[in-house]
């Protein structure tokens, strides 16, 4: 009987497997899933007490490779469960379902300063998961995997629609969900390392918000005429979607973040035309001189102390709907936790501190993305400088899964009227 | 600066435009999860419905071939507004009962189709889109649009599993990097080439080849050997681990390779394991009949401990991948090109159970059989 190796090609012998090797069962549900879904990591059919590692492999569009992994020994079964069992070590430890999703990291040699961001939101995310024998932590390149399985994790759900906006001189990306409608809408801005930052707009209309990424700081009239677009920019975008056949214009959002929440906070006091339904910001505000730790740049003590002058501050003591402040306190970036505490406060003199709900998160940095994206403490910003954005790899991934979901139940709460804030349909998640 | 009444001035105004009932916001349908393996199972979720309200939640889908199916299930929300397919009882439609996956199993062509229509997916590659809507009330349903829907992906084909076209021989259907058990898929006397199932069982890790042996031009039983050795001897599959499959006609072929062919190194006896899967209520072949007579020359010859079997009563003879719609005839094309109505069989209720339930057991002894078994030692 020809002897044969469960993980070798004919040819290929890269083990010297001497031995019988018992073959492991590797299996990811969903193997397509959405970004925010988890997942559960299965792998059976191994030698009670067997050593092995359980690997992710991803590589971006722009070429560079990802990696984590985790090392784990099979139960009396012969099965590890990653939803359930303990990682002994690895890119992560403990008891962590997607782990090897947000420990993901640039493989040993890469370039400094990487960030984890699909531009192609059209197209999954393929991560390759692998199990191998032992407990190793290099050199997963050089070697055949016992088992490995193709997961798609993807950002926008089974008919989400994706349209370039370019009427009214905006440069944007509508994403509308499946179904005749209509849909609360939402205007989604993100930061200062934009220019035009989709996933999370798609992740938004998958669950069922039409979400417009605007880009407001390079859009083709600034490009043309070199000026910054002024606040009916921002007017036009909300009034685009008011106007939607599809979107129902009395339930309509809007979230920043960053530099995005500056502007969202701005557009929801002051615009006589937005009469935006509720506000979520992670990070907000205004501006000095530049500390470095490391050759990373630290930008929290620009906008510090926040001033006392309220002509410096948008007057959030005006504001009318519902704000959602989701503030990182280990933010190196912008002073949050600082804004937060300031913003409350006026609220609180204004009477209007019931609006208000903050969600804060020790040890998180400034980045806070949609979930078991990984986390990046320092990366290079606009190709220029190496930011420090902060945060600690497990507790800003905890911020990330946690605040993401408590953005969604508030979204729903808020735009869908729902006293039932559907957590069932939320537990996957 | 705002005022409260403006934003209900704008929702009433605003309401007049769609025909759905809309004095409050809308109930959001969700699916879990939206792409899925055909065998896979899914949760389907209603919420934000006013409570003890009439709803019908209906599937529909857009085959490759032109045709629509539909399934739907009469329901009633509970107090907080809710429907979960899963657990609630649909108390009439194209099913009845808790039936998880009854908006797929019990699609049936929408009124007015042709009459003897198959559901089959042609293009393996792409998914199946199965778009799931919530109506208003019970009969009538269809008077007024949906309330909600969401679009929902069944695939046939994994992350991963490439088809690949075997010239002159079929499609093979790999998971890479491998090796991997392998599977001679043979489909029945329809003809043609019949991925589906083959593109399912590479997702469960079997590299699986479909043939076409009925137009091949060769006598069948060679040109069938000459598939298990194309297979045997790919790189990537296992060479004393692979399988075969038959559906209908494909099961002679089937049988022949684990009986009297040489090229499974075998005697004229079956000497490999051989489950047999029988609908009882199969109008085409008899095929409870013909198990029971292999059944008892096993036992003559002293190998029925290699004999597995599946009978389903009410079931009919096309005992297909879990969840794919039940149809009692359908049309078929004989072999001098004519068309006739065929009666297949079976119950929808039973055979659709009987799809699930054998399909869960098939992978099973596949990867009893196929799969390798634990060592004592390392």
């Amino acid at each position: 009987m020809r002897r044969w190796i469960h993980c070798g090609h004919k040819g290929m012998d890269m083990f010297n497997m001497d031995k019988e090797q018992c073959c492991v069962s590797l299996s990811v549900n969903p193997s397509r899933g959405l970004m925010d879904e988890k997942f559960i990591i299965l792998v059976q059919k191994a030698l009670p007490g067997f050593q092995l590692t359980i690997h992710a492999s991803y590589h971006c569009e722009d070429g560079n490779s990802w990696e984590a992994f985790a090392h784990y020994t099979a139960d009396a079964g012969g099965t590890v469960n990653v939803s359930q069992d303990t990682s002994l070590g690895g890119t992560y430890s403990g008891v962590e379902a997607m782990g090897l999703l947000w420990s993901l990291r640039p493989v040993p040699g890469s370039k400094p300063g990487l960030r984890l961001r699909k531009k192609n939101v059209q197209t999954p995310m393929e991560v390759t998961i692998s199990v191998y024998q032992g407990h190793q932590t290099e050199g997963f390149v050089d070697q055949v995997p016992l088992a490995s399985v193709l997961v798609e994790r993807w950002y926008m759900a089974p008919g989400v629609c994706r349209i370039p906006i370019t009427e009214e001189g905006l440069t944007a990306t509508l994403f509308v969900p499946a179904g005749n409608g209509p849909f609360p809408g939402l205007l989604d801005l993100w930061g200062g390392g934009g220019p035009l930052v989709e996933y999370r707009a798609a992740l938004l209309a998958s669950h069922g918000i039409a979400s417009l990424a605007l880009n407001y700081l390079t859009p083709k009239t600034t490009m043309e005429t070199g000026k910054m677009v002024d606040n009916q920019y921002f007017e036009k975008a909300y009034k685009f979607l008011q106007q939607h056949p599809q979107i129902c214009d009395s339930r309509i959002a809007m979230l920043g973040l960053s530099l995005g929440s500056a502007f969202t906070l701005k557009m929801a006091v002051y615009s006589q035309v937005m009469k935006v339904r509720k506000c979520l910001l992670s990070r907000m505000d205004t501006f000095t001189h530049v500390k470095f730790q490391n050759n990373e740049m630290i930008w929290r003590d620009l906008l510090l102390p926040i001033p006392t002058d309220p002509s410096f501050k948008v007057d959030v003591g005006r504001l009318k709907c519902p704000l959602m402040l989701v503030v990182s306190e280990d933010d190196q970036n912008w002073p949050a936790p600082e804004s937060a505490k300031d913003m409350k406060e006026m609220m609180e003199r204004a009477g209007n501190s019931h609006l208000l709900t903050v969600l804060s998160y020790p040890n998180a940095g400034h980045l806070i993305e949609p979930p078991y994206t990984p986390h990046v403490r320092i990366s290079m910003f606009r190709t220029v400088v190496m930011a420090l954005w902060g945060g600690q790899m497990v507790e800003h991934s905890r911020a990330q899964e946690d605040a993401w979901k408590k953005i969604l139940i508030f979204l729903r709460e808020n735009l869908y009227d729902s006293t039932k804030p559907g957590a069932t349909t939320l537990s996957h998640l | 600066m705002w005022s409260k009444c403006r934003w209900s001035t704008v929702m009433f105004s605003f309401l007049h435009r769609r025909s759905s009932v809309m004095s409050q916001t809308p109930p959001i349908v969700s699916v879990l999860p939206t792409r899925g393996l055909v065998d896979e199972k899914f949760k389907v979720l209603v919420e934000n419905l006013p409570p003890g309200r009439p709803v019908t939640v209906r599937s529909l889908h857009h085959s490759d071939n032109g045709h629509y199916w539909e399934a739907f299930g009469f329901y009633t929300s509970d107090h907080r507004g809710t429907v979960n397919v899963s657990k609630d009882q649909s108390v009439g439609g194209t099913y009845t009962g808790k039936e998880p996956m009854g908006l797929l199993w019990s699609m049936c062509p929408v009124p007015g189709s042709h009459k003897g229509l198959r559901l089959r997916k042609l293009n393996m590659c792409s998914p199946m889109l199965v778009n799931i809507s919530v109506h208003s009330g019970h009969e009538g349903f269809r008077d007024g649009a949906p309330l909600a829907s969401v679009l929902v992906e069944r695939w046939y084909m994994a992350p991963g599993v490439k088809r690949i076209d075997v010239q002159e021989k079929g499609l093979l259907y790999l998971f890479s990097p491998g090796p991997f058990p392998g599977i001679l898929d043979l489909w029945g006397g329809g003809g043609g080439l019949v991925e589906y199932r083959s593109a399912l069982l590479a997702s469960h890790g079997f590299a699986t080849m479909s043939l076409d042996y009925l137009s091949c031009g060769q006598p069948v039983f060679t040109y069938v050997e000459t598939a298990f050795n194309f297979i045997k001897d790919h790189p990537q599959v296992i060479a004393d681990r692979v399988g075969v499959v038959g559906l209908c006609l494909g099961s002679l072929p089937a049988l022949y390779l684990a009986a009297d062919s040489t090229v499974v190194k075998v005697v004229k006896q079956i000497t490999s394991p051989l489950l047999l899967v029988s609908g009882c209520d199969d109008q085409n072949w008899p095929s409870f009949e013909t198990a029971e007579d292999i059944n008892q020359t096993m036992r003559a010859a002293g190998n029925d401990h290699l004999l597995s079997r599946l009978d389903y009563p009410d079931s009919g003879h096309l005992i297909e991948p879990p969840f794919s719609p039940h149809f009692r005839a359908s049309t078929f094309v004989t072999t001098n090109k004519r068309k006739a109505m065929i009666l297949w069989g079976g119950k929808t209720k039973p055979h659709s159970d009987a799809q699930e339930d054998s399909w869960r057991k098939i992978l099973s002894f596949l990867q009893q059989h196929l799969c390798c078994s634990l060592n004592a030692k390392l």
